[in-house]
């Protein structure tokens, strides 16, 4: 288990490779990534009981992850490749043709740690029920864990899940959505009406958790107080209150920076206010 | 001719709910989901005998696939399975992103399928879920003709280890088959012949049986082959027979849009061009109306299978 601070200064590295990561592929979705990097962070190297030495697909004896909004990639792929799964040097590579880091998560370029595809939107919620279910019939006594944009939830399959879920009681779930309030064409407000999402997921059944998205002490205790609600009949929701693009003064708040690039000036001014700590790749 | 026997009418969705039932015995990573169509489905037995391992997931037919997706990629083999167009047409970038693109082990089990499904009418009834699923990179679709095929085409399928798309009807029809296990990828030669050859899949097949007695008291001596696998398709055994007889007709409950006829005319212009005729839907709905009263209408049993014969072998 990191530190707190440890965990902050991942965090800031991770930042640092999601504008590296896209400035160098020319395209991609920095806006989510930042939004979802704090929490993410402290998922991967605080939360889940995993190992990339023996990672397999099937994820037996592992805590498993869904990434469902799949556009999220610069922060997964850097996430990933901090934690061991594969050479940080190939964050370089993303994008480009040949790589394994797919502009979308890809089963089939044999990268670990990813389960499955992504991108079609709404999609992930249900596969990670799948793998709840999975893991329960293996009597494996290990978590699954979703990421879902609070864009997507706009997605009838979302809420197909949603109740599914909470039917059948997969209670070994832990399903996050980063709540930044925007998306491509705007506000989530403006586009959809998303509205108030904790009555939504408590009237579907499910726990549900709100906490601030960057705020390291916040964030472990959302997932502290998710781990202890396993087990007791229900799927838990934790939802991040986030900023899109946090952590570059000039791209957060806005939907702006869903799927646009810094050009180079603005990279350089965003990695001034981004440290490095673990070394670029 | 060979004969084959009627040993008594059923429907094919009864081989499947067989079929699982005794896939689900031999292999204990067997699971089946249904979006509210047990009963239709035939998974009783099934969910009867393993109720731990059957997954009733409401009418939510996206999320069926995505949680059949995840349970695959734990090891469990699911049979996902609702009416043919709910689990293609419906579903389809579920099952193209999550089950192929995605590789996972999971198996769609499409009931009645076609226009024999009957006086629901056309929004239940589809005649292109073949084309949907066959565009499916790494997709087998699988298309048996009686309830005998069906069950041992679901026990392959359990063993198979990839995507598959096994389709099957609502209506009760010859069972007819010989209890065997099922080839992923043969096409089935029935009874040799000479004169012309009929490709079928599915409910079509035993109407080709009916047209080649038919011929042969017209002295025409027909060829029926059962393309129980559509994709991979046993092209060298079709390609063999429409060299031997130098006319072929294709038989399918679906439309001429991206089906069997299709496919078969575009391995023959590849390689070796013969007439050809289809008896098929010709790029339309169905309607309210018993099995036989659509096939005859549509133009899709065996007086339309024998009366292509007689034409093809006329362009030979």
């Amino acid at each position: 288990m990191q530190s707190t601070e440890d965990l902050k200064k991942i965090a800031s590295q991770v930042r640092r490779d999601i504008i590296r990561m896209v400035v160098e592929a020319k395209s991609g979705h920095p806006g989510g990534s930042m939004s979802s990097t704090d929490f993410m962070t402290a998922l991967y190297f605080g939360v889940m009981d995993h190992d990339p030495a023996t990672w397999t697909r099937e994820g037996k004896g592992q805590d498993m992850f869904v990434l469902s909004a799949g556009h999220l990639t610069p922060m997964y792929y850097s996430i990933l490749s901090r934690a061991g799964y594969f050479p940080t040097s190939e964050l370089a590579s993303f994008r480009k043709f040949g790589t394994r880091l797919q502009g979308h998560p890809s089963v089939r370029k044999g990268l670990p740690g990813v389960f499955q595809a992504a991108g079609s939107l709404g999609q992930g919620l249900s596969v990670a029920v799948g793998m709840a279910l999975g893991k329960k019939a293996a009597k494996d006594n290990h978590s699954v864990f979703c990421l879902c944009g609070d864009g997507e939830t706009e997605e009838g399959e979302i809420w197909e899940a949603a109740m599914f879920a909470a039917h059948h009681k997969v209670d070994n779930l832990i399903a996050m959505t980063d709540v930044n309030g925007q998306q491509i064409d705007g506000t989530t407000e403006e586009v959809a009406g998303l509205g108030d999402l904790d009555a939504k997921w408590k009237a579907f059944g499910w726990e549900t958790i709100s906490a601030d998205g960057h705020d390291m002490d916040a964030i472990l205790k959302a997932f502290s107080t998710a781990k202890g609600l396993e087990g007791k009949g229900k799927p838990v929701m934790i939802l991040f209150r986030t900023e899109m693009g946090h952590g570059v003064d000039f791209m957060a708040g806005t939907h702006k920076w869903h799927g646009s690039v810094p050009n180079a000036d603005q990279c350089a001014i965003a990695l001034k206010q981004l440290e490095e700590t673990l070394g670029d790749f | 001719m060979k004969k084959y026997i009627d040993r008594g009418k059923k429907d094919t969705r009864s081989g499947f709910g067989e079929g699982l039932h005794l896939a689900g015995k031999a292999d204990p990573r067997v699971v089946a989901l249904t979006a509210d169509l047990k009963g239709s489905l035939k998974m009783d037995a099934f969910a009867a005998e393993f109720p731990d391992r059957y997954f009733e997931c409401g009418i939510a037919e996206a999320n069926m696939i995505g949680v059949a997706s995840g349970m695959a990629i734990t090891g469990l083999v699911p049979f996902a399975g609702s009416f043919a167009e709910f689990v293609t047409g419906r579903v389809y970038d579920q099952v193209r992103m999550e089950v192929c693109y995605g590789k996972a082990n999971v198996k769609i089990a499409s009931s009645h399928a076609g226009i024999t499904l009957g006086e629901d009418g056309a929004t239940h009834q589809t005649m292109e879920d073949i084309a949907l699923m066959r565009a499916l990179p790494d997709m087998v679709v699988i298309n048996p003709c009686d309830w005998t095929q069906t069950k041992n085409a679901t026990i392959a399928a359990a063993k198979y280890n990839g995507p598959v798309y096994l389709r099957f009807g609502r209506p009760k029809v010859a069972d007819f088959m010989p209890d065997e296990p099922f080839e992923i990828g043969k096409a089935y030669v029935l009874n040799g012949g000479k004169d012309v050859s009929i490709i079928a899949t599915g409910h079509m097949v035993w109407e080709a049986l009916k047209a080649a007695e038919v011929l042969e008291t017209e002295g025409i001596c027909a060829e029926v082959i059962d393309v129980a696998t559509i994709k991979p398709l046993d092209t060298p055994t079709i390609l063999a027979s429409a060299i031997k007889t130098g006319a072929v007709v294709v038989a399918e409950e679906h439309n001429m849009a991206g089906g069997l006829g299709e496919l078969v005319a575009g391995v023959l212009a590849a390689t070796s061009p013969k007439p050809i005729e289809y008896v098929n839907g010709k790029d339309t709905f169905g309607q309210s109306g018993t099995p036989g009263e659509l096939l005859a209408a549509y133009g899709i049993d065996a007086d339309n299978i024998a009366e292509a014969a007689r034409r093809v072998i006329e362009r030979k």
